[in-house]
């Protein structure tokens, strides 16, 4: 017997397995995806149930989406935008310049600052909600206020320590012959850095990349806090108000809402193999 | 230390630094390259932490302060409203970190295998993941609309099954939050084990098979074994993610009806940013961080203990 998985299913072949494994996987794509496919389908239809979904298109029509732009629905999708854009921009950054140190130098203080790094990411953010709202209103030190700036709802998700601890991992593997040959040409840190190191990651990139853009796209509490006034708002916060608005009616929710899913679907299905690879890794980092 | 020396000797050959230069640069550049990690968790993480932790002793009512010890901790151990929502967070997180770990490890199961189709089954299966909590939690408010012609009371109409209230009573409003997170939970947790079955070697399966034993067996003493380890990291994961739990609630139910689905997250989100009690506030948040924490330290020291 060839195993290839720890059930054997698929070496059973006979038609009432087949028919098992046809109903196992089709309801599984149907739990799974099915809500989000009836959302697709309902954001396009000229008829609306408030009470369901339609899975068949009646009548296709642009019209909810014509009409979310009356509700400033491409406003929040803009803000979004500028707060993923910079966001993933400077958490990128502000990574791989961090996990080319722990990765590549030694110093004293290492193990304190790789304790720092784990430690913030057993803090569940929603715990320091609170004081987080007062110090981004005053700034200690600073004296800024940063509550209704795009910097507010930036910067907070500029450090992520799960994508510095992926990049640091990654980094170790890159040969130290590469590095020392750039460094005994004359190459300063900076140009070892983008030249040796950066063009080598570029794997590493995809992963924090997608995994980035996921947790920053779908960040709630941090633009509640940073937002109070709704111009301010990003397209997932924004939802919530769309809904009980009387005047708006459901078709402008049902395309509020897939604008505010399709990015990271998108994002998902573009980097499938680079998301799987982060996903066994981060949990294997806890 | 050796590659440091080396690096710092043949960085000196280069550029006829000092020695002592030498010696300080290594350290320098390192953490310079490490400052902007340091400075961003340093504002967004600990400045705010420990304001939270000093908040928690205090009274605070506008610009007046005063210290309080730990008033705020007695006020919340002895308030039904708190006791109520750490209920509801507990329930929550119990039942959606088990209904996810044993869903995520059936399916698993059932989708393991090299076949081409099963990829695109995976793939369709993990869509919940990475969607954004707000716009799901419309979409399931949607499904879970309570009257008859509901989508969800269409399929239990199928079933024979009476209309269910959902989200609008005070006895199924927890139960509908728990379901949504488990089929947005199931998925992460397929995936992770998917990739533990990947790593056991087939040879023990074709062992197993050639002496007789039953798939029953198969399972209990070659896979449930080898996948020990994930097992207990995706509890944690998910224990910590549910006490946590804010969005789902905040967005469908906002913890009603009548305080039926409160959690400790939506009452501390209303308490600080609603009623202004930003001691008591503060205080709920401790709890909570130390209640995740105890979770962690907890798992490890049991996993330890097994493995000794």
């Amino acid at each position: 017997m060839k195993f290839d998985s720890a059930l054997g299913l698929e070496m059973r072949r006979g038609p009432l397995a087949v028919l098992f494994k046809i109903v196992i996987y089709a309801g599984m794509v149907l739990i799974f995806a099915g809500p989000l496919f009836g959302l697709l389908v309902s954001a396009f239809n000229k008829t609306l149930d408030p009470t369901s979904f339609s899975f068949w298109p009646d009548e296709f029509t642009l019209d909810n989406f014509v009409q979310a732009g009356n509700r400033n629905v491409y406003l929040y999708l803009f803000n979004s935008f500028v707060v993923v854009g910079f966001g993933l921009l400077l958490q990128v950054l502000v990574s791989v310049f961090a996990a080319y140190s722990l990765a590549r130098k030694k110093f004293k203080g290492m193990s304190l600052v790789m304790l720092i790094m784990l430690a913030t990411m057993m803090l569940p953010e929603e715990i320091i909600a609170i004081p987080l709202s007062l110090v981004l209103a005053d700034m200690p030190l600073l004296n800024v206020n940063l509550i209704g700036t795009y910097a507010g709802m930036i910067l907070p998700v500029g450090a992520w320590g799960f994508s510095i601890l992926v990049m640091t991992e990654f980094m170790k593997e890159v040969p130290v012959e590469l590095e020392e040959s750039a460094r005994l040409d004359g190459a300063g840190e900076l140009r070892t850095f983008f030249t040796i190191i950066l063009p080598l990651c570029r794997p590493a990139l995809g992963v924090i990349g997608v995994f980035g853009f996921t947790m920053i796209w779908d960040q709630y509490l941090l633009p509640l806090i940073v937002a109070p006034e709704s111009d301010m708002w990003t397209l997932p916060i924004a939802l919530r108000s769309l809904r009980g608005d009387e005047e708006v009616g459901l078709g402008v929710l049902l395309a509020a809402t897939l604008l505010a899913l399709l990015p990271s679907i998108i994002a998902f299905l573009a980097f499938q193999k680079q998301f799987m690879r982060g996903l066994t890794s981060g949990a294997v980092k806890g | 230390m050796t590659p440091t020396l080396t690096r710092a000797k043949s960085r000196s050959a280069a550029s006829h630094q000092s020695p002592r230069m030498a010696r300080w640069r290594g350290p320098l550049v390192a953490w310079a390259f490490l400052a902007p990690a340091l400075v961003l968790f340093l504002y967004f993480k600990f400045i705010p932490m420990i304001t939270g932790l000093v908040m928690s002793f205090q009274e605070i009512r506008y610009i007046d302060t005063t210290w309080v010890g730990f008033d705020n901790y007695a006020a919340i151990l002895s308030d039904d409203a708190f006791l109520t929502a750490i209920w509801h967070s507990a329930v929550l997180a119990i039942g959606t970190t088990v209904g996810s770990l044993l869903l995520g490890f059936c399916f698993a199961l059932l989708i393991e295998g090299p076949a081409k189709y099963l990829w695109f089954i995976r793939t369709a299966a993990f869509l919940p993941v990475v969607t954004t909590m707000a716009a799901v939690a419309e979409v399931w408010r949607i499904m879970y609309y309570p009257g008859d012609t509901g989508l969800l009371n269409t399929i239990l109409g199928w079933v024979a099954l009476g209309p269910q209230p959902f989200l609008a009573s005070e006895d199924t409003s927890l139960l509908s939050i728990m379901g949504m997170s488990i089929w947005r939970g199931t998925p992460y947790d397929m995936m992770v084990f998917l990739a533990g079955l990947v790593g056991i070697d087939r040879t023990l399966y074709e062992a197993s098979a050639v002496d007789g034993a039953s798939v029953w067996r198969r399972l209990r003493h070659i896979t449930l074994p080898a996948l020990r380890p994930v097992f207990w990291i995706l509890f944690t994961l998910a224990a910590i993610r549910g006490l946590r739990v804010f969005v789902e609630v905040y967005v469908l139910t906002n913890g009603g009806p009548n305080g039926s689905s409160e959690v400790l997250m939506t009452l501390i989100y209303k308490l600080g940013f609603q009623s202004g009690e930003l001691g008591i506030a503060s205080a709920g948040g401790i709890v909570l961080f130390a209640a995740t924490l105890v979770l962690t330290v907890g798992v490890q020291l049991m996993r330890r203990r097994q493995a000794a």
